[in-house]
C-alpha cells in the first residue's frame, strides 16, 4: 500500500461522497418544497466548501494517491473500501463539488413540480460522481458508475422535454449495456491479481490477448460513455431532453467519466494493447471531431447543436489522451475541465432562454440581443471559449492537445484542425442568430434580461474561463505530477517490454 | 424446541382449520397473521438447534436452520403484504391461509430431510398444499383460467415427481441406502459413472421443476398468469428456498462431480437465462414478465452452483435470498395496485408515482435490485455468481451471463418507465395500509443493506455449506 498517502484523522473524501447522501436521505422525511430547494443548496454548496481543503493539502510533487482511506468491506472477495484522489482527478472532483450548486441554482424556477424528488436526485448523482472520480476499488467504482444510471434516468425522465421518455431509455440502455462487459473485465483482472485494488491491477505483466479483450471491454463501457464517434447517437437525445441541471451534469462531469476511465484504467492496466489499439482510437476521435463539427452545424435546436459539439470537444480529449505524451494527456485533463466549465455554461444559457421562450429552436431565439444585453454578453464569451478563442480557457486545452499531436503524428494532427475551423463557425452562426437575428425576428420585447439570481450562476464559469485561459499555469501544476508519473512508467513499460523482446530473440 | 418453527406451523395450520369450521371467516387473517409472526419468532428462537430425529431422518443443523429463518421472515412478510387476499373469495380464506401453511410447512421440513423418503414426503405436502392454492382464486374472468393454472400445475409436477422418484430408486438401487449421507459417501468411493450422473441428474429435475430451470419451466408463465396475485407471489418466492436447499444438499458430493453433469448445468443455465429474458421482452402481463425473469434468475442460481465448491454454494444461498426479497417487493406491489385481484397488465402501472409514491419507489427497488443495478442486493449476488464461475474457468459462459443482464434491464426499465413517466390517464389513486408501506420499506431496507454489506452474509452461509456431511 506504499501507493497511498493515507489520510490521518478526518476522513475527507468519505465525507464529500456520503455528505450529499445523507442529505438526500433527510429529504426523504421533509417534503416541503422552499424548504428542498435551500436544503440542497446548502448541502451542495458545503460539499463544494468542504472539497477546498483538498487543493490546499494537495501534494503536486507527489504522484502518489493523497487523501486515502482504506477499509476491509468484503474479504472473501478482497474488496475494500479504498479511495483515494491524484493529480488525474482532483481537477475533475472539485469540477464536481463546484457546479454543483449552480445545478440547484438553476433549478430554482425551471423546476416547479416535484421538486424535493429533484433535488433528491441531484444529491445521490453528486455521491455517485464524487465516488466515481475517486474510487480505487474496481468493485466500488462499478457500484459508483453503475448506480448513477437510476438518478439521471430519473432526472431526464420525469422531468425531461416532450421525448423525455425515449431519451432516458436509449440513455440507460446503452450505458448499462456498455459496461456489462466491463464486469467480466473487473473480475478477469481480479482473478488475475488477486485483488481488486485498482493501482494493484497496473503495470502487471498480463499476455497481449488478455490485455487486449481487457481493453476492449474497457473501451467499449468507457468510449459509449465519453461518447466517442460510433457511440454518440445516446447523447444528443439526452442533451436535449433533459432539464437544465440534468444537461449540466451530464456536458460536465458524466462525459468526463468515461475520458477519465480511459486515462485511469486503459493506460496503466493494459500499456501494450493501448500501444496496438490506440491508433484506430486516434482516428476515431478525429472522426468525432469532424462529424460533431458538421452536424452541429446543421441543428436549429440548440440543445443539440450543443450536444453535437461536445461530441466534438471529448473528440479532442481522446485524441489527447492516446497520442500517449505529455503535452497531449495534461491538455486532455484541461480540456475536460474546460468543457465542463464552458459547455455547463452554455446549457445553463439555454435554459435561462428556455425558461422565458419556452422553446429551444434557434429561430424563436433570435435577435434576443436588444432585450437581453447581460445575457448575450455572457452568452458570446461562453461561445468564444467553446470554439478555442485565444485568451479563453479552451485554447490552452485544445492548444496542448494539437502541440502533442503534432508531436506524434503530423498528419493526423492536421486531419484535427478542420475541427477547430468547424467548431468557430457553428458557434458564430448560433451566436449570430441569437444576438442580432434576421429581418424576421420574432417579437422579443417581452424578454426580460437575467436577473441578480442568473448573473450570480453564470458569473464563476465566467471567472474560470479567463483564469484558465490567461493563467493556466496553477492547474498544470496540480496535473503534471501524476501525468508525468504515469507516462514515465507507460514508457519505461515499453522499454522494458522491447528489452524482453530483443532478448528473446 | 428443536422442531419449533414446524410446530408453530402446523398448530396455525390447525387453528385455520378450526376457522374454517366456524361462522366468521374473517378472523382468519388475524390467526394467519399472528401464526406467520410467530413462524418467523419460532425461527430465530430455534436458530440454535442442533439435532437428529426420527432414526436420523431429519436434520435440524445450521443448514436447515439458517433456510428455515429465511423461510419464516419471507412468510411473515408475505402475509402481511398480501394480507388484503383480493382475489380469493372471503369464504375460502382460512382454508386459503391453511393450505398455504401445510405448504410452508412441507419446505421446512424439506430443508431438514436428509433421506430420500423424507424428502419425497416433505416434497409432496408441499406441493400438494401448493397446487391446490392456485384454483382457489375467484371465478371473476368467468374463463376459469385458475382452475386451468391448476391442472397444468398439478399435471406438470406430479411429472417433475416422477423423474424424481425414479431418479431416487436409482439411486437406492446403486447404493443400497436411503440415506443421503451415506449415498453421497458410496458414490464418492466407488466409480459408478454413467449411472450416478443419470440417477443424480433425474433427482434434480424434481427441483429443477420448483425452482424453474429450463427445460423444466414451460409451467410458469401459464401458473403465475391463472394464479392470484398473492399465490404467484408465494409461488415465486418461497419455495425457491426449499429448491436451493435440497439442490446443494444433492451436489455436495466430496469428490465433485463429473463433468458431464458440470457441463450439463452450464448449458441448462444459458439457456434458462437467454429463454428467459427474450422471451419476458415480450410479455405484456407483468406477472407473466417476473415469470420469465425468474426462470431467467434460476440461471444464475445454476451458475452459483456451478463452481461446486462451498464458495459457489454460499453464493447462491445469497442470491436466492436475495432474489426472494425482491421478488416480494414487486409482488407486495402488485397485489396492492391491483383494485379487486385482478391482473395487471404493464400499462396498469402508468403513473403509479402519482398515485401512490410509495408503491412506485418500492417497484422501483425491486425492479432495478432483479435487473441487477448496483448498489442492490441483486448486484452483488450477481458479481459473486460471475466471480464464483469465472474463477472455474467458465469464460464463455460468465460473458454470455453478462450479456443477458443487459438483455433484461429492458423489461425491468420499461415497468419503471410505465410507473414514473406514463400519464395515469383515469386510473384511480392507490390506497395501501400504512403496515404494509412499513412491510415495503422494511423489504427496501433489507433489500439495500444485504447489497451494501454481503460480507457476512456469504461467509456465513459458506461455512455452513461446508458443515453438510
Amino acid at each position: 500500500m506504499d501507493l497511498l498517502l493515507i489520510k490521518e484523522g478526518f476522513p475527507l473524501l468519505s465525507f464529500l461522497i456520503f455528505l450529499p447522501l445523507a442529505g438526500a436521505v433527510v429529504l426523504l422525511f421533509f417534503h416541503g418544497e422552499g424548504f428542498a430547494r435551500l436544503w440542497a443548496l446548502l448541502i451542495t454548496s458545503l460539499t463544494a466548501v468542504c472539497s477546498i481543503p483538498l487543493l490546499t493539502g494537495f501534494d503536486p510533487t507527489s504522484a502518489k494517491y493523497q487523501f486515502a482511506e482504506a477499509y476491509s468491506w468484503i474479504p472473501r472477495f478482497h474488496i475494500n473500501y479504498i479511495v483515494g484522489m491524484d493529480g488525474i482527478s482532483i481537477l475533475l472532483v472539485l469540477l464536481t463539488t463546484f457546479i454543483m450548486p449552480f445545478c440547484v441554482l438553476a433549478s430554482w424556477n425551471y423546476i416547479q413540480k416535484r421538486v424535493t424528488p429533484f433535488m433528491f436526485c441531484l444529491l445521490i448523482m453528486e455521491t455517485s460522481m464524487v465516488g466515481v472520480f475517486v474510487a480505487l476499488d474496481f468493485v466500488l467504482f462499478y457500484i459508483f458508475w453503475e448506480f448513477m444510471l437510476i438518478p439521471m434516468y430519473l432526472l431526464i425522465a420525469i422531468w425531461g422535454g416532450p421525448r423525455k421518455v425515449y431519451a432516458s431509455i436509449k440513455f440507460f440502455l446503452y450505458t448499462l449495456a456498455g459496461s456489462v462487459l466491463l464486469l467480466v473485465a473487473i473480475i478477469a483482472l481480479y482473478l488475475k491479481s488477486g485483488s481488486f485494488f485498482i493501482p494493484e491491477m497496473m503495470w502487471q505483466p498480463y499476455s497481449l490477448t488478455f490485455q487486449v479483450l481487457v481493453f476492449l471491454a474497457f473501451f467499449l463501457a468507457f468510449a459509449i460513455k465519453v461518447p466517442m464517434f460510433p457511440f454518440h447517437t445516446w447523447l444528443p437525445a439526452a442533451h436535449v431532453e433533459a432539464p437544465t441541471a440534468g444537461s449540466v451534469i451530464l456536458a460536465s462531469v458524466l462525459l468526463k467519466m468515461g475520458t477519465y476511465g480511459l486515462l485511469r484504467f486503459c493506460l496503466p492496466i493494459t500499456p501494450d494493447a493501448t500501444m496496438l489499439l490506440a491508433q484506430p482510437i486516434l482516428w476515431l476521435s478525429i472522426a468525432g471531431i469532424i462529424y460533431g463539427g458538421f452536424t452541429a452545424l446543421a441543428q436549429q435546436d440548440m440543445k443539440k447543436l450543443i450536444a453535437y459539439s461536445s461530441v466534438g470537444h471529448m473528440g479532442f480529449v481522446t485524441l489527447g489522451i492516446f497520442v500517449l505524451n505529455t503535452r497531449g494527456v495534461e491538455g486532455a485533463i484541461l480540456q475536460m475541465i474546460n468543457h465542463g466549465v464552458t459547455t455547463g455554461a452554455l446549457f445553463l444559457c439555454v435554459g435561462m432562454i428556455y425558461e422565458r421562450t419556452h422553446s429551444r429552436e434557434l429561430a424563436m431565439a433570435t435577435g434576443v440581443g436588444k432585450y437581453m444585453p447581460w445575457f448575450v454578453t455572457f452568452l458570446a464569451v461562453f461561445s468564444l471559449s467553446s470554439f478555442g478563442f485565444p485568451g479563453t480557457n479552451s485554447f490552452i486545452g485544445e492548444f496542448l492537445v494539437l502541440a502533442g499531436a503534432f508531436e506524434h503524428n503530423t498528419i493526423l494532427a492536421l486531419a484535427a484542425i478542420p475541427g477547430a475551423v468547424l467548431a468557430a463557425a457553428y458557434m458564430l452562426r448560433m451566436l449570430q442568430k441569437i444576438v442580432w437575428g434576421g429581418t424576421n425576428n420574432p417579437d422579443q420585447s417581452y424578454l426580460t434580461d437575467l436577473g441578480v439570481r442568473e448573473i450570480v450562476v453564470l458569473a464563476p464559469f465566467l471567472l474560470f474561463v479567463f483564469w484558465i485561459g490567461l493563467g493556466p499555469q496553477p492547474f498544470v501544476d496540480l496535473i503534471h505530477g501524476s501525468v508525468s508519473h504515469l507516462l514515465e512508467q507507460f514508457n519505461n513499460w515499453q522499454q522494458h517490454q522491447q528489452v524482453a523482446v530483443a532478448l528473446w530473440r | 424446541m428443536v422442531i419449533l418453527p414446524e410446530l408453530v406451523l402446523l398448530a396455525g395450520a390447525l387453528a385455520l382449520f378450526m376457522v374454517s369450521l366456524g361462522k366468521t371467516p374473517a378472523a382468519a387473517k388475524s390467526v394467519a397473521v399472528v401464526f406467520g409472526l410467530a413462524a418467523f419468532a419460532a425461527t430465530l428462537l430455534s436458530f440454535q438447534a442442533q439435532g437428529s430425529l426420527f432414526y436420523g431422518v431429519y436434520a435440524v443443523d445450521q443448514y436447515s436452520q439458517m433456510f428455515k429463518v429465511m423461510i419464516g421472515f419471507s412468510l411473515a412478510l408475505l402475509i402481511i403484504s398480501g394480507q388484503n387476499l383480493k382475489g380469493i373469495s372471503a369464504e375460502v380464506r382460512p382454508e386459503y391461509y391453511l393450505f398455504l401453511f401445510l405448504s410452508v410447512l412441507g419446505l421446512m421440513m424439506l430443508v431438514s430431510s436428509v433421506e430420500l423418503l423424507a424428502i419425497f414426503i416433505s416434497l409432496e405436502l408441499s406441493s400438494f398444499a401448493l397446487y391446490l392454492l392456485v384454483p382457489m382464486r375467484d371465478d371473476r374472468t368467468g374463463i376459469r383460467v385458475q382452475m386451468e393454472a391448476g391442472m397444468k400445475y398439478i399435471l406438470f409436477g406430479v411429472m417433475a415427481t416422477g423423474f424424481m422418484l425414479y431418479g431416487m430408486s436409482y439411486l437406492f438401487g446403486l447404493t443400497g441406502s436411503t440415506y443421503l449421507k451415506d449415498i453421497l459417501a458410496f458414490v464418492a468411493k466407488v466409480d459408478l459413472q454413467p449411472a450416478v450422473a443419470v440417477a443424480l441428474l433425474m433427482v434434480l429435475a424434481g427441483f429443477f421443476y420448483k425452482l424453474a430451470v429450463f427445460p423444466l419451466h414451460f409451467w410458469v408463465p401459464d401458473i403465475y398468469q391463472g394464479a392470484s396475485n398473492e399465490t404467484t407471489g408465494f409461488i415465486a418466492t418461497i419455495p425457491k428456498f426449499g429448491a436451493v436447499a435440497l439442490l446443494i444438499r444433492f451436489l455436495a458430493v466430496p469428490s465433485g462431480q463429473s463433468p458431464v453433469v458440470i457441463e450439463l448445468l452450464a448449458v441448462l443455465a444459458l439457456c434458462s437465462m437467454f429463454y428467459g429474458n427474450l422471451s419476458a421482452l415480450v410479455q405484456k402481463d407483468i406477472k407473466r414478465m417476473l415469470g420469465f425473469s425468474g426462470i431467467a434468475h434460476a440461471g444464475f442460481v445454476v451458475l452459483g452452483l456451478l463452481s461446486l465448491n462451498s464458495e459457489g454454494y454460499g453464493v447462491a444461498v445469497y442470491y436466492i435470498a436475495g432474489y426472494v426479497l425482491m421478488n416480494l417487493a414487486c409482488f407486495l406491489v402488485i397485489s396492492n395496485v391491483s383494485q379487486q385481484g385482478e391482473n395487471l397488465c404493464i400499462e396498469d402501472f402508468n403513473g403509479l408515482y402519482k398515485r401512490q409514491p410509495a408503491l412506485a419507489f418500492i417497484l422501483a427497488v425491486g425492479l432495478f435490485g432483479l435487473a441487477g443495478i448496483p448498489p442492490f442486493v441483486g448486484f452483488m449476488a450477481k458479481f459473486m455468481v460471475l466471480t464464483t464461475a469465472l474463477r472455474g474457468d467458465h469464460l464463455l459462459v460468465v460473458c454470455l451471463a453478462a450479456i443477458n443482464t443487459a438483455i433484461a434491464i429492458y423489461y425491468y426499465l420499461s415497468v419503471v418507465k410505465a410507473a414514473y413517466t406514463a400519464d395515469p390517464g383515469d386510473r384511480p389513486a392507490v390506497a395501501v395500509q400504512p403496515v404494509i408501506q412499513l412491510a415495503g420499506f422494511a423489504l427496501v431496507i433489507a433489500i439495500t443493506l444485504l447489497g451494501a454489506l454481503p460480507g457476512k452474509f456469504v461467509d456465513f452461509a459458506s461455512t455452513v455449506v461446508q458443515t453438510l456431511p
